[in-house]
């Protein structure tokens, strides 16, 4: 069993701090969600939680295991890779049936097809 | 060679994905060696049309340019949602493109929606035109300019 407390003090701040950011730049953009407008607007911050938040998680994730483990981990980046590339083609799903639904009731302000 | 390993691309990034997995151990390289020339050819039957890819500096330089502006418009973003100027207008973009490979029209997708801030809605493949919503509207000339002199360029030389 890996055991926190094995960590060292500098590896200890800076995954701290990056888990933090990582955290804050989440919620922001689930404050997002709910502070801005319509829906096409409303898509957009959710995207700083893939991005950026995670990218701060697993950099602390990196630092805490490699430390511990005195070698490289880096099978993260597989999860970086990976959301960055799924992520998007939800959202691109959800937008375009957004803009389907808006065109055929002839709601919002949206282009003609 | 091309008849045994039909996608060496898939090839390498299966092996390298099964070696970032497991650990580096002489057994899981030959494990992952086979794993990913067998799975590899699973792609065959679906045929898909060969893309041609250029290795050179735009291969750097895109991961690099989208890293970086990702990174930029997250603050962009938080900004917005945290302190909500009142002059901010969203709005879509329609913007002519000229990439034709569906590789790299699929690149452009992913980083135009990976980006906070801008979402890839439609692309006309007839008029060569996508439709991109953006959240800060500024200047629609601008962010045309943006996509096609950072973006479209390096995908060119890439796929084209």
């Amino acid at each position: 069993m890996i055991q926190a407390p094995d960590l060292p003090l500098w590896a200890t701040l800076i995954v701290g701090v990056f888990v933090l950011l990582g955290a804050l730049i989440t919620l922001i953009g689930t404050i997002g969600l709910i502070r801005l407008g319509s829906f096409y607007e409303r898509v957009h911050p959710p995207t700083l939680g893939p991005t950026l938040g995670t990218l701060c998680i697993l950099v602390a994730s990196i630092t805490c295991f490699s430390v511990l483990q005195s070698r490289p981990v880096v099978h993260e980046i597989l999860i970086a890779i990976f959301v960055t590339l799924t992520t998007p083609v939800t959202l691109m799903l959800l937008a375009r049936a957004a803009l389907y639904r808006d065109r055929r009731a002839g709601t919002g302000d949206v282009p003609k097809d | 060679m091309k008849r045994i390993v039909p996608f060496p691309l898939l090839a390498v990034a299966l092996f390298g994905m099964w070696v970032l997995l497991t650990g580096f151990s002489p057994g899981h390289v030959l494990l992952g060696t086979v794993i990913a020339v067998l799975l590899s050819r699973v792609m065959l039957p679906l045929a898909p049309e060969q893309p041609r890819i250029r290795f050179g500096t735009a291969m750097l330089k895109l991961p690099v340019t989208v890293f970086a502006d990702i990174v930029r418009s997250n603050i962009a973003v938080a900004r917005i949602i945290l302190f909500r100027p009142p002059e901010r207008k969203s709005g879509f973009v329609r913007l002519p493109i000229e990439l034709d490979s569906p590789y790299a029209l699929a690149m452009l997708a992913i980083i135009i929606t990976a980006t906070p801030g801008t979402l890839w809605l439609q692309h006309d493949a007839h008029n060569k035109i996508i439709l991109i919503h953006v959240l800060d509207l500024v200047d629609e000339a601008e962010w045309i300019d943006l996509i096609k002199n950072r973006y479209e360029k390096l995908l060119m030389e890439i796929f084209e």
